[in-house]
This record gives structure tokens, C-alpha cells and sequence, in this order.
């Protein structure tokens, strides 16, 4: 490989690893969001800007992704050192030195913040499990699957697509059955499949979280887009 | 009261404010967040019609007429609850106060329903204090903010025991309705305020009470759909549902309102305007006209009833308050419909 060509494949794959970074609310990676403003590699070195909907955004929320970018960057092969900033933030500094220190979001918000972020992260997970559980179930439904075998199907037995790995995949995030033979519809928070008797209603709160996960995406593209009006055109260019 | 198609509906708008958010009641040194305040709310009402949108400096400060001609001629209100909220770290004289509401209310028998508040952490003084303004202005309900600061502190929980203390006075007292604002963060309030396990708490506890859930949440709707299944007093107030949503996002309008049919049925939604954030003329009458589409994606949910729609924009409301509705504008049966979501009724 050319010097040239080491350089450019050393930025797909921080690009790579900065799309394995998601909003931990929306569920879906920095890199479709738009929140990724800058990347760029140079001899080992990985500079990264991520930027948000609003001046305000949830500093919590922000302290989980720049440290999750930074971690992700972090362990790309030939990449020496990692800066991630976030940018146009009110707590863009704090934040920013937090993760660089690696001191973790309590000590970074001296006095404000409570508890660390695992709960909160893993809240958003279980979300993502239900609003996944409604991408796949109303899939089915369409193609005729009635909820009699719905309540009682395996996630083996739904035809392979995105949907189902992707809710495999959450699963497995938080320790949830998510093999072939486990049953497709599981409560969240211990795993244990969902009565077929509940099942409707279980249905009923996969749907209704997917409404909210999807309304809240929703917002933060068009805020992005108010925020930065030539969003488009920069990724074009990348 | 409103008219439409031979239906006439009586209007209860559970949600409004007389407030002076203007820079001469701006606190010293804190007219960063009283600025912010009023700005954050400006913006909201830009999701409505543009044909309603004021410019700021009315916005900051509006007149008795204005809010009388908005609401009661223009606006088909029958009877409009103050939902007050003080902020004097930011505003001198407060926001928008008990005090204040009470005296437009004075002026204008039997238009308004005074709301007050209750803080815990203003300890013996504070209950003292409510006390006295419950007596006095015949409070039924309160409105509360939980994220509201006070010296250091960014805000409170209804789980905490002192909330406990004031929560038992209200019982005592007759102030059965219980107004929690849980929705869109507004800066420079409560940094990730998405939590309303509180409310969850207090309404197991206090079952003689009723809790009216403001903006039900929002963004996180099913935060607050989970928790208002388990808890049969808990009621989803619709300011900032009608207003922020059912103009400027007509999609998850629709989604809201089939969802919180679903999950609470037609008993437990009360419409309010969020006066002076939008003005109750368009939101009734699109309200009314409103209709929940057919589209494949809302196939869950049916479409609105006319008696539905007149619960929500005001019998509701006025069940909770004990308002006497005028007989031709009551249902001819009322009765308490289950919803699908509740388990095991």
C-alpha cells in the first residue's frame, strides 16, 4: 500500500468504527444522524467533531457518545491518538475534557450529576429491543402472520432481514436471549417470554415506543438540518 | 362554548397563564434565564398557524383585554384554569403567580379556576403560606414544577418525603388535582429531565388525588403511557399535545392521540390552549375538526368520536373541578368508558 493509500483506509475505518456509535436514544448511528461534523486521520493521528441538534441537547446523552466515539476510534488499528470534540454545546468543554481524562460523566459534572450513565444507556437499550419487536412484528403481520402464531413464533422462524438482526443484536447488548430458538417476543428487562396472553398488549408497547423513538428521530434531523442548512452538501463532499 | 355542525361543546381550557415575562421584571443578574425562558416559549408558538404567531415584546407581556378577547370571545372557552409558575429566582415579581391570576379571576366571576402551587423545599413557612392561599382564592389544584430552581438547588421530587407532607395537606384540604409539568425540557431548566418515576410514586400513594400528567411527557410518550396504565388516577393534561403537534406535525399528532386513547381511553385526556403560548381559537376548532386518518400505520386506532371530543375538551375537566355544566351541553349519558390499555379492569 501507498502512504497515500494506507491514509485513506485508515479513515474508513475510523469512519467504520464512528458508525458503530449510536445515538443511545434514537438508536441509530452518528454517522447517518449527521452528527459527525469532521474526520480526519493523519499519520495515526485521529481528529474527530461531533455536533448536535440543538445548543442544549441532553448533556448526558452528549458525554455518552463523544466517549463512545472516542472509544470506538480509539481501537481502530493504526490509530495512535484520538481527539473527539464535541462542538456548539453549552457543556462542549466539560464534557470534552471529561472524556479525555477518561474521569467518567459524575466527576466531569462535579456537583450536577448524580449517577454514571450505564443505567440510562441500558433504559434506551430496552426501548430499542421494543421498537425493534414492532419493526419485525408488523412485518409479519403484513405478510399475514396472525397474532395466535405471533405470540408464539422464534426469532428463527422470522424470515431473515435488517430488523431481526438488529433486534437480535440489541438483545444481546443487554444479556437477553437471541439464538434461533429463543422466543421472539421477551420482556425487556428479564428476558422471560411474553405470555401469549399478554402478547397483544406487549404489541401494544412495542408499537407505541417505536412511535416515540421514531417522532423524537424526527426532530433531531430537522433541528440538525435548521442548525446547519448545509449538511447535505458536506457529506456529499466527504 | 362551541358550535359546529349542530354539536355544541363546552370548553374547558385546563391550561393557561397570565404572566409578565418582560425585562423590567427581570431579576438582576439573571437575565440570561428570563430571557431564555420567554424565548424558549416564543419559539413554541411557532408551531402553530402562522396567522397566530406574536411578535416577542407582546409575547413578553400581554394586556386583560387581549387575554379576555382570546380566549372567552374569540376563543369558544367557557371556563379557563390558571396554571401558575412562580420563577422569581428569574422574574421579580414572579412569572406568573397565584396572586395575579387571582386578581384577574376577582375581576371576572365564574371565568376562571385558581390553581396554586406548593414547593417542599420552602419547609413550615411554605405550608403555611399555601395554606393560606388555598383558602383563600379556593384552590381545587396545583400546578407543579418540579425542575423549578430555588438558591442551589435545580429542582425536587414528588418522592421526596417533605413532597409527601405537602401531598397529604392537599387531601386534606380539597386540592384533589394535582397539575405536574413533565414534558419538553425548556433551558435552562433540568438538564435531562426525561424522568417521571416520581409521579409514578406519589399516585400509587395518594389515591384520593388525581395527578394530571402536563405535555404527558413529551418526547417521551411512552414513558408516560407505561407508568398512567398502572395508575388509575393519573390524567394526560393535552397542552402542548393539541398546540405543539397537531398543526405543525399532523403524523405523530395522529400517533399521540391514538395512543393515549388506547393506553388511557377517552376519561382521562383534558384539552388546555397553554395560553399564551398558543391561543385556544384554532386548537378548538381544528380539534373538533380533527379526524384520525386512514392510514395503514394508525390502523390500531378509531376514529374520534363527537362525544369523545367533547369529553376531552371539557367535561372532562370539568368532572375533575366540579364545574356545573349548563344541561344542554352535558351528555345524555354520561358514562366511564375502560380503555383497552388498562389490564385486567
Amino acid at each position: 500500500m501507498t502512504a497515500l493509500e494506507e491514509v485513506r483506509a485508515c479513515h474508513a475505518a475510523v469512519w467504520h468504527a464512528l458508525g458503530t456509535v449510536r445515538d443511545p436514544e434514537l438508536d441509530e448511528p452518528l454517522t447517518d444522524l449527521g452528527f459527525v461534523a469532521r474526520c480526519e486521520v493523519d499519520g495515526g493521528r485521529a481528529a474527530v467533531e461531533l455536533r448536535l441538534p440543538t445548543y442544549f441537547c441532553a448533556p448526558n446523552f452528549a458525554f455518552l457518545m463523544v466517549a463512545d466515539a472516542y472509544d470506538a476510534v480509539s481501537a481502530v488499528p493504526g490509530v495512535r491518538s484520538v481527539e473527539v470534540r464535541l462542538v456548539d454545546h453549552f457543556a462542549a468543554e466539560v464534557i470534552n475534557r471529561g472524556v479525555a481524562a477518561r474521569a467518567g460523566f459524575v466527576a466531569s459534572f462535579a456537583g450536577e450529576a448524580v449517577n454514571e450513565l450505564d443505567e440510562l444507556r441500558a433504559t434506551f437499550v430496552r426501548k430499542a429491543v421494543l421498537a425493534g419487536t414492532d419493526r419485525v412484528c408488523r412485518a409479519l403481520r403484513r405478510s399475514g402472520v396472525d397474532g395466535e402464531r405471533l405470540a408464539r413464533m422464534t426469532l428463527g422462524e422470522v424470515p431473515p432481514s435488517q430488523d431481526r438482526e438488529r433486534l437480535r443484536a440489541r438483545r444481546r447488548e443487554l444479556g437477553l436471549p437471541c439464538g434461533d430458538g429463543d422466543p421472539l417476543l421477551v420482556d425487556p428487562e428479564t428476558g422471560e417470554a411474553v405470555p401469549p396472553a399478554d402478547a397483544a398488549r406487549h404489541l401494544g408497547f412495542a408499537r407505541l415506543t417505536r412511535a416515540g423513538q421514531e417522532a423524537n428521530s424526527g426532530v433531531c434531523r430537522d433541528m440538525l438540518r435548521v442548525r446547519y442548512p448545509h449538511i447535505g452538501e458536506q457529506e456529499g463532499a466527504r | 362554548m362551541y358550535e359546529k355542525d349542530g354539536e355544541k361543546y363546552f370548553v374547558v381550557d385546563g391550561h393557561t397563564h397570565f404572566w409578565d415575562a418582560s425585562p423590567e421584571n427581570w431579576v438582576e443578574g439573571q437575565e440570561e434565564y428570563a430571557k431564555g425562558w420567554i424565548e424558549c416559549f416564543h419559539a413554541y408558538q411557532g408551531l402553530g398557524p402562522a396567522d397566530t404567531h406574536w411578535p416577542i415584546d407582546r409575547f413578553q407581556k400581554y394586556s386583560e383585554e387581549l387575554m379576555m378577547h382570546d380566549l372567552f370571545e374569540a376563543g369558544h372557552v367557557d371556563v379557563a384554569i390558571f396554571q401558575p409558575t412562580n420563577l422569581r429566582q428569574w422574574y421579580k415579581n414572579g412569572f406568573n403567580t397565584t396572586e395575579v391570576d387571582a386578581a384577574l379571576a376577582e375581576k371576572h366571576p365564574g371565568k376562571f379556576l385558581v390553581n396554586t402551587y406548593f414547593d417542599p423545599r420552602e419547609g413550615d413557612a411554605g405550608m403555611k403560606a399555601f395554606e393560606e392561599r388555598v383558602k383563600r382564592y379556593g384552590c381545587k389544584g396545583v400546578k407543579l414544577y418540579t425542575a423549578e430552581w430555588l438558591g442551589d438547588s435545580r429542582g425536587w421530587s414528588l418522592k421526596d418525603p417533605e413532597a409527601f407532607r405537602y401531598l397529604e395537606r392537599c387531601e386534606e384540604l380539597g386540592v384533589k388535582n394535582i397539575h405536574v409539568h413533565k414534558g419538553p425540557t425548556i433551558w435552562p431548566l433540568d438538564k435531562d429531565a426525561f424522568d417521571m418515576s416520581d409521579v409514578d410514586r406519589a399516585s400509587t400513594s395518594f389515591q384520593g388525588l388525581n395527578f394530571i400528567v402536563e405535555h404527558v411527557g413529551l418526547p417521551r410518550i411512552e414513558d408516560f403511557c407505561f407508568m398512567a396504565t398502572q395508575e388509575r388516577n393519573v390524567y394526560a393534561g393535552l397542552a402542548v399535545v393539541v398546540g405543539g403537534l397537531m398543526h405543525a406535525r399532523p403524523k405523530f399528532f395522529a400517533k399521540v392521540m391514538g395512543e393515549l386513547m388506547f393506553w388511557l381511553g377517552e376519561d382521562k385526556l383534558i384539552f388546555g390552549a397553554d395560553y399564551a403560548i398558543w391561543e385556544p381559537k384554532w386548537q378548538v376548532e381544528g380539534f373538533v375538526d380533527w379526524q384520525m386518518p386512514a392510514d395503514e400505520e394508525l390502523s390500531d386506532f378509531a376514529p374520534l368520536t363527537v362525544e369523545q371530543k367533547k369529553k376531552i375538551l371539557g367535561l372532562n375537566a370539568a368532572r375533575l373541578y366540579d364545574v356545573d355544566v349548563p344541561a344542554e351541553l352535558r351528555l345524555e349519558a354520561p358514562k366511564v368508558v375502560e380503555p383497552v390499555g388498562v389490564p385486567n379492569p
